[in-house]
């Protein structure tokens, strides 16, 4: 055991100090400023207003996610006032001397898609962006996190962020999910217990022999959702399942340096013994398939359970919000939630929208067809998934089940593009956020794993996905 | 960055819990290049409601805000802050705010005091209840009252506070550390493995 056993977090940390001046907050090194068009054009005015230079536009990239259209047709933008803020980013990149992947690009796809899948995210980086998802990368044992626009004016002139040192919060998922039980579940299932400010002022490092066994795309679906329970980061300590997701990637270290780097990013994990400030232990025995019935992400219970009854929350704020939220969603307390209907499916965003999140929803809906009273949609991540995906033959599969098969980008789950909600609508969706309107004014939103929404799509109602009838079980196998 | 004192000023009571920055402002108003005019926008949804609190004449004019747990939760879109700002709110009284928020409003020279549930139910009742209920608050003695008997000490971290108090550009703060800045950046530039492209 190391005399002074440190935490992941604590290394990167460490690591990335510029300076430590008394009495202020550390002044941290950021390796990657990941850039997009909804929180970056004032941070550019804000540069050129005070004749400042984007310090290192190599340490920088750029696409548009947020506002592009998922149509077939999506260079031309009806939105005027969307269609300028992508071009002030088009010109702002070329000012500035910033890499774009635009909306041509091969390459081009959601921020928390692209920086892995392109190899630009690697272990023991520093990364933010102007979205608060960034926490995705710390699937990679990278410490990301998301940061508002005035700090991507910072990270542009500087580099740096003055960061006040966060705490840590170990949660340990120990034991084998059971089968139908995802990322997705493990992360509603964490916030449902702590609550969606359960690790406010917290770095989470996510542990235990579940988290070890998921993918790295389920990695990046837990970690993305660490900011929906307050955390300011998720990170999950880099291993094998790492290293073989990015050997050969596009920015990947290449020949002798990969050897190196791997070697360097094996000493990443946190050493035995290493002190946190709170851990939970979570047997993943006791996880399910969970649907949120709320305006929260913590409102959320298992799928074979019912809408809860406000009579048993802890307080009378609690209590207004829980009955508030009941409203909105046009629930009744009691209600089991297989027998709550949904008209719209939507399987996409930052949380849910890689290879294997639309693999499994393809797999349920094999052979099945979409309910006629559901309208579905699937929005890959990125302009490779979608390749990927097509490639493998699942954007036939969703076809034939009746299902939209869109082009990449952010699209409902925050409805900045056409793809929206309408009042009233529900929706099983594969997002991150259930907020009120989030995806459309009036619309109701239930936060599922991508083979909970496909499933809810086909019988036009949620249910429980363990014991679906898969067919055709061996064209995917 | 307007400097923040001391202020006394009306009181808006918003007496929910986790008021995330979608509510604040939605994604409608995301749109736009500029870093002003938000404010017309702030709550939109909400406001469309006439018995919302943004809608009582009541609260005109109200610079403090007093709200429940983990104000400012969800997106990172620091058009909320610019938003409540813009509209005229200098100050957020919660029991519990979200960290990505906390900075962007210090960012824009709104002080957010969080004091115990407790201390906000009963700030959140008498702004509800008294007509033309007012509060002082100081951050350069950190302290609340209401001049009704109500009366309370808080802490900040006094970096936030310092910059709060002079109205600090946080660039020009980091900037001081250039040297130590070019220092780190020619000794880490040669760690390849935490580099974007691959060397």
């Amino acid at each position: 055991m190391s005399s002074n056993p440190k935490t992941l977090f604590e290394k990167v940390w460490e690591s990335h100090l510029v300076a430590e001046p008394p009495n202020e907050p550390a002044l941290l090194y950021i390796d990657l400023h990941l850039v997009h068009e909804v929180t970056s054009p004032q941070a550019f005015e804000g540069l050129r207003m005070t004749g400042r230079k984007l310090r290192r536009p190599d340490r920088t990239i750029a696409t548009v996610d947020h506002n592009v259209p998922t149509t077939a047709n999506r260079l031309i933008i009806e939105d005027a006032i969307a269609a300028k803020q992508i071009d002030t980013l088009r010109k702002n990149c070329a000012d500035f001397g910033v890499e774009l992947f635009d909306v041509q690009s091969p390459n081009q796809g959601i921020v928390h898609v692209i920086g892995p899948e392109l190899g630009f995210t690697k272990p023991g980086m520093t990364i933010v962006c102007g979205d608060s998802h960034t926490s995705t990368h710390g699937a990679f044992g990278a410490l990301a996190f998301g940061i508002g626009t005035s700090e991507v004016e910072h990270v542009m002139a500087t580099q740096c962020l003055p960061q006040s040192k966060p705490k840590t919060f170990r949660i340990a998922v120990e034991g084998e999910l059971p089968d139908g039980v995802t990322a997705k579940d493990v992360a509603l299932g964490i916030i449902g217990r702590i609550g969606t400010d359960g690790a406010t002022g917290h770095v989470i490092e996510y542990a235990g022999s579940a988290i070890r066994s998921l993918s790295m795309e389920g990695r990046m679906t837990l970690c993305n959702m660490s900011i929906e329970a307050g955390a300011r980061a998720g990170m999950i300590a880099p291993d094998e399942t790492t290293f073989a997701y990015l050997k050969g990637r596009k920015f990947s270290p290449q020949g002798e340096h990969w050897e190196k780097a791997v070697a360097e990013w094996r000493s990443l994990a946190s050493d035995e013994g290493a002190k946190f400030d709170r851990e939970l232990i979570i047997p993943a025995i006791e996880l399910a398939p969970y649907v949120t019935w709320g305006t929260s992400p913590g409102m959320v219970v298992a799928v074979t359970d019912v809408v809860p009854d406000p009579a048993a929350t802890a307080n009378d704020a609690d209590r207004r919000g829980f009955e508030r939220a009941l409203e909105y969603m046009n629930l009744k307390a009691g209600t089991p939630i297989e027998e709550v209907t949904i008209e719209r499916v939507f399987i996409g965003s930052c949380t849910n929208s890689r290879i294997e999140d639309l693999r499994a929803a393809a797999k349920v809906v094999t052979g099945y067809h979409v309910h006629p009273s559901v309208h579905a949609m699937v929005v890959p991540g990125s302009q490779l998934v979608k390749a990927q995906a097509e490639s493998e033959g699942l954007d036939a599969i969703f076809r034939e089940a009746g299902f939209e098969w869109r082009e990449p980008g952010c699209s409902m789950c925050l409805g900045m593009n056409p793809d929206i909600l309408q009042p009233g609508e529900r929706c099983a969706s594969t997002s991150n956020r259930n907020f009120e309107g989030r995806q459309g004014r009036g619309g109701r939103t239930h936060l599922v794993s991508p083979m909970m929404a496909a499933a809810a799509a086909v019988l036009g109602h949620f249910t429980d996905v363990r014991t679906w009838e898969f067919k055709k079980e061996e064209v995917l196998a | 960055m307007q400097a923040f004192r001391t202020l006394t000023s009306g009181v808006m009571p918003l007496d929910r819990v986790n008021v995330d920055t979608d509510q604040i402002i939605p994604k409608q108003f995301l749109k736009r290049i500029e870093r002003t005019g938000y404010g017309e926008f702030l709550f939109f949804d909400w406001r469309k409601d006439p018995a919302f609190e943004l809608n009582n004449p009541r609260y005109k004019g109200a610079e403090i805000l007093v709200a429940g747990k983990n104000f400012g939760c969800g997106s990172s879109r620091e058009h909320a802050a610019w938003a409540l700002s813009d509209y005229g709110f200098r100050c957020v009284i919660g029991s519990t705010f979200a960290d990505i928020f906390h900075s962007n409003a210090g960012k824009n020279g709104i002080l957010l005091v969080t004091l115990p549930e407790e201390q906000v139910q009963t700030l959140l009742d008498r702004a509800a209840k008294n007509d033309g209920y007012r509060l002082t608050v100081s951050l350069e003695e950190n302290t609340i009252t209401d001049g009704q008997g109500f009366s309370t000490g808080f802490s900040i971290d006094p970096f936030r506070r310092y910059c709060l108090l002079e109205g600090l550009d946080d660039i020009g703060l980091t900037l001081r550390h250039t040297g130590a800045l070019d220092t780190y950046e020619k000794q880490h530039d040669a760690a390849f493995w935490v580099a974007p492209r691959a060397s």
